[in-house]
């Protein structure tokens, strides 16, 4: 039973997702829209309360055992309590003026910074990677090195450079990419089947 | 370490601050870059302009901050362009942080406008905001029976029967169009579900990094346009004749990218310098 009911779970919400897609039937969307759009939202919130928990475990022990960049942590937990107790109805709202605050001088510039510096990273990346060792390599190099070059105002040459760029897209990297996704859309396909029909378990633990 | 041996090894603390000072000096430079407009981001602009004044469009900014100096001028410039040619606007941001981003970029979108021509767009008559849900795929699907059903109250904490605006759109049938403007995986969604299921057409506008991922879903028409990075923002900037952050910082990237190359090129030089040294010794 420990195992055949999680099972029949799977199988059913599987089953009916799958076909519910496939059946533009009113009655079926009417079924959807009561039983799909309702439940993960509440399984989520679940989810969400076991996450926060988390959070603030992992960072009360590191804070309790003094452990490497410990003081962070309590940052953390700062964060965590002032954006619930000042987005908690009651106190504040989502859209309070100390969420807002939060929002615009924290958590704004904070993501915009680290997205920023991969601009570092990737300048010295492509130093290093973009090096014509073979064959392939080369080609690689030269590719990039098109693509880079077709928003730069070249002259005479800015019309070839911008065509072999749209070339070097919508050929090569299109003919790659598509044979990517379907790949991976088959992969996507024979593991939902395998859980659906309960051939793949590991997501019950080890049985 | 002789002199290629160098070029070939160059400290990365020496690429950070080469990389930095140029973009200092870029920023600092009164240059400007011309702005080519690519067929892909002349189609979004042809489509919304050939529709009718009252039509709907459907603008869902999935984004967050990290990527808002690329999505945010196509998102000001859509806008632009849909409050210029009085298109009502449905909203919504699908990204953890974005609603209250998205919230803002709509103020501004509004208060230039206002400023513009002098016209007060009113939310609910002339565009509706829906905000955040959790489960994109979920919304995606659900807005694609009703918009009521994942929101039965705007942002604001509005009743969506009652706006104006809502009073005859159901569903995805009743808009024309579904503006992506994504630095997420969001985009996928949109075209497996919104476009692949409920048949809406799509255009997108995504970050320089995910754009060659969208072309083949160009070719197949899956999606009628694709704006990518700050150079697919700078066109529509100049597409709504509103030149702004995006063509200014064409600028900068150009010059960013012309030192990549330049490092590229000095590695290379020092590889096969290198190399043709130990050939010789061997």
């Amino acid at each position: 039973m420990k195992r055949q009911l999680p099972l029949a779970i799977i199988f059913l919400c599987g089953a009916f997702t799958l076909f519910q897609y496939f059946i533009p039937h009113e009655q079926s969307e009417y079924l959807y829209e009561f039983v799909a759009l309702d439940w993960p939202p509440i399984i989520g919130v679940f989810a969400l309360m076991l996450g926060i928990f988390s959070l603030i475990r992992v960072s009360w022990g590191k804070i309790r055992r003094k452990s490497e960049n410990w003081p962070y942590a309590i940052v953390t937990l700062i964060g965590l309590a002032g954006m619930i107790a000042t987005g908690l109805p009651g106190i504040g709202d989502h859209n309070a003026p100390a969420v807002r605050w939060q929002f615009n001088y924290i958590v704004y510039p904070v993501s915009a910074t680290m997205f920023s510096i991969l601009s570092f990273f990737i300048a010295s990346a492509a130093y290093r990677a973009f090096r014509a060792r073979s064959f392939l390599a080369t080609v690689l190099l030269v590719s990039a090195v098109i693509v880079m070059i077709r928003f730069f105002p070249l002259g005479p040459l800015t019309d070839p450079v911008g065509t072999t760029a749209d070339w070097v897209l919508n050929v090569p990297n299109l003919a790659a990419k598509r044979a990517i996704v379907i790949g991976v859309g088959l992969g996507i396909v024979a593991t939902a089947l395998k859980i659906v029909l309960g051939i793949e378990r590991s997501y019950m633990g080890r049985d | 370490m002789n002199f290629f041996e160098k070029m070939f090894a160059i400290d990365r603390r020496w690429v950070y601050l080469t990389l930095f000072v140029a973009v200092v000096v870029s920023l600092l430079l009164d240059f400007s870059i011309p702005v080519p407009i690519s067929k892909e981001a002349r189609n979004i602009y042809n489509y919304i302009e050939g529709l009718n004044a009252g039509d709907a469009i459907h603008l869902a900014l999935d984004y967050d901050p990290s990527v808002s100096a690329e999505l945010d001028p196509m998102t000001l410039s859509v806008l632009k362009q849909c409050f210029t040619k009085d298109i009502k606007v449905i909203i919504t941001a699908l990204h953890q942080f974005g609603p209250a981003l998205a919230a803002e970029r709509i103020d501004t979108a509004v208060a230039r406008h206002a400023a513009l021509t002098g016209e007060k767009k009113i939310n609910g008559v002339d565009f509706v905001y829906l905000g955040y849900k959790p489960y994109p795929v979920l919304i995606i699907l659900g807005m694609g029976q009703n918009y009521r059903i994942p929101f039965p109250r705007d942002y604001y904490g509005v009743s969506l029967d009652s706006l104006p605006m809502m009073a005859n759109i159901r569903n995805y049938s009743d808009v024309k169009a579904v503006i992506n403007i994504s630095g997420t995986s969001a985009t996928d969604w949109w075209i497996s579900y919104g476009n692949g299921r409920y048949g809406v057409p799509l255009a997108i506008g995504v970050t320089g990094v995910m754009a060659t991922e969208y072309y083949p879903y160009l070719q197949t028409d899956q999606i009628f346009g694709l704006l990518g990075g700050l150079k697919g923002a700078a066109e529509y900037e100049m597409l709504v004749n509103t030149p702004g952050p995006a063509v200014e910082g064409m600028k900068v990237q150009i010059v960013a990218h012309a030192i990549i190359i330049l490092f590229i090129v000095i590695g290379n030089v020092g590889f096969f310098a290198m190399r043709r040294s130990e050939k010789r010794k061997a």
